[in-house]
């Protein structure tokens, strides 16, 4: 499956990336051809093989639900471009 | 003293030839007179440093040397570390100063270690060449008109310019054996699991793993040692117990099954690094080995597999980055959405932006199943084959790289021309295997490694094989002439 232009700007939007019109034909090539080089895929027979996500098939381990982080607010509200009152500021979203 | 190992330098401390401070000052002296042509660090830590080392040469005067006590380390700039910026070579975290520090960098302080600074690295880890950098790209000691590799290119620079005495990298894809390669080094990708990954910035969660490089076998074992264990911060990090790595060193090697994939010698090989690889197998031979032919078919599958699974995953991690909690956010944006795609178009650069799009596409309605299910499908035929040669030898062997360091900006249009610098490292990740590039000689005056592959948690078996090997051997021992 080919990226066009239309494809490259549903993806931009996905991914919350702003892509010039000027640089969206070049990174649509650029894209194709990694596209085609993962394509090699396809020639792989794994219909009776499973997805394997961790290689030495390790299930994510359970703890107790207790509290053990520290209160960090103040200090993580310190790293945010913008902050008030113990929250993040954005722009208005709502009128 | 630049020229000593770790292990060398350790020696030297408890025998009171220098102390930790006039070690940590000849480093610190050797960076601000020797980086500008390499551009190796991002931040150097001068005063934490002197500190760590005052603090170093009173344990020593205790009787209470660790590890690690007094020997200066460089850590990659993807490790957090607490009051010190952690960029991941990247504009998006310029201004970033975490809260808390690494589990990698917090267990090598315990042990001792004197952090010098933090090291360039391809922006986010995506790089084999330290090119996408915000910062710039790093030289190559031995030939400073090309590429260090990557992404660890600054922490394999500078130790290779003995700018420090050791180094932390993470490897993906190769980013640690890779740029060991093409520097003289010894690198060392641990199982995956071995070592948190708590406090280190995410590229590909199932893929990313910490690990030492060094200027031999035995200074990556130390590092190792206190580098590897659980941590239950990090829920991947495995539970179980640590190899003595250092007692492993000199085991015999005698009746060592060495196994050698015909794919990692293919036809259109470069004649002198397949020749590097088999001289270096040659050798282990005169110290018992025995050279098995094995096939891993799947293997030659491995870079497709990997970018569509790391693209993936790092289009997963990297959508934290979004212009409101921490990091780069855009001067006046008109409304949330325009924070967002600006914030994270102006913040990240080429490489990165290219690797999130393929893999917000692989993963978009309609693509799963015939990228990345299939991509985890054929993950699982790499790992099985690896399963199966491992129960007839004990390490697998082949070159590191398809070629030595090559030109600045040689690849830089070219992606995948890039992405096949790591041709022979990445099924290593796929699997979670662990595996180490020994220096193996020089082509044309630069360097060039062989890689040892081991079984699951054998860390201790490749890290004998690459001491048994240095034992007999000295390319590891030369240093590029412009940093004698």
């Amino acid at each position: 499956m080919a990226i066009d232009n239309q494809v490259m700007a549903r993806v931009a939007h996905l991914a919350r990336l702003q892509i010039d019109d000027r640089d969206g034909a070049e990174l649509s090539r650029r894209l194709n051809d990694i596209l085609g080089m993962v394509d090699q895929l396809q020639q792989a027979d794994v219909d009776a093989v499973e997805p394997l996500s961790h290689p030495l098939d390790v299930s994510q381990p359970l703890r107790a639900d207790r509290v053990e982080e520290q209160d960090l607010r103040e200090r993580v509200l310190q790293l945010a471009p913008a902050s008030e009152d113990g929250c993040f500021l954005v722009p208005r979203v709502i009128e | 003293m630049h020229d000593k190992t770790l292990t060398e330098l350790k020696a030297g401390l408890l025998a009171g030839d220098f102390s930790a401070r006039e070690l940590a000052e000849h480093f610190l002296a050797r960076i601000e007179a020797r980086d500008g042509a390499l551009n190796s660090f991002i931040t150097v830590t001068a005063e934490q440093a002197l500190q760590q080392a005052d603090a170093a040469d009173r344990a020593i005067a205790a009787g209470e040397q660790r590890l690690l006590t007094g020997l200066p380390i460089a850590h990659k700039d993807i490790f957090c570390t607490e009051g010190v910026r952690t960029s991941c070579g990247s504009r998006m975290l310029d201004n970033f100063v975490a809260p808390y520090t690494a589990t990698v960098v917090e267990k090598m302080a315990a042990e001792g270690a004197v952090m010098l600074g933090k090291t360039n690295m391809d922006e986010f880890a995506m790089g084999s060449s330290n090119e996408t950098s915000y910062y710039g790209p790093v030289k190559n000691p031995w030939d400073t008109s090309r590429v260090p590799g990557g992404s660890s290119g600054g922490a394999a620079a500078s130790l290779a310019a003995r700018l420090a005495a050791g180094s932390t990298g993470t490897d993906t894809g190769g980013s640690i054996r890779q740029p060991a390669a093409l520097n003289n080094l010894t690198g060392l990708k641990p199982t995956y699991g071995r070592v948190s990954r708590w406090g280190m910035i995410a590229f590909a969660s199932s893929l990313d793993q910490a690990g030492p490089l060094g200027l031999s076998a035995a200074d990556c074992a130390l590092m190792l040692q206190a580098m590897a264990g659980h941590d239950s911060k990090d829920s991947t990090c495995l539970d179980q117990p640590v190899d003595d790595y250092l007692a492993a060193l000199d085991q015999n090697i005698d009746g060592l099954r060495i196994g050698v994939p015909e794919e990692f010698f293919p036809e259109n090989l470069d004649g002198a690094i397949a020749e590097s690889s088999h001289e270096a197998m040659r050798e282990l031979e005169k110290q018992g080995a025995r050279l098995v032919k094995i096939s891993l078919p799947s293997v030659t599958l491995s870079v497709p597999a990997y970018y569509v699974i790391a693209p993936a995953e790092a289009s997963s991690n990297l959508s934290r980055y979004d212009g409101v909690r921490f990091g780069y956010r855009c001067e006046n944006p008109r409304d949330l959405e325009d924070l967002y795609k600006r914030s994270r178009s102006e913040g990240f650069g080429e490489e990165v932006k290219r690797r999130i799009l393929v893999g917000t596409y692989a993963l978009s309605a309609g693509y799963y199943d015939a990228y990345y299910k299939r991509a985890q499908k054929v993950r699982r035929l790499i790992r099985d084959e690896f399963v199966q040669a491992f129960k007839k030898v004990d390490v697998i062997m082949g070159p590191t790289t398809p070629e030595t360091a090559f030109p600045l900006g040689a690849k830089a249009d070219d992606p995948i021309n890039m992405y096949m610098a790591d041709v022979f490292t990445i099924a290593v990740n796929l699997a979670g295997l662990p595996a180490l590039s020994m220096p193996s000689g020089f082509i044309n005056g630069l360097p060039t490694g062989t890689q040892v592959i081991g079984n699951y948690f054998q860390e201790g078996r490749i890290l004998n094989v690459a001491h048994r090997y240095q034992q007999a051997t000295d390319w590891h021992k030369r240093i590029p002439g412009a940093f004698q």
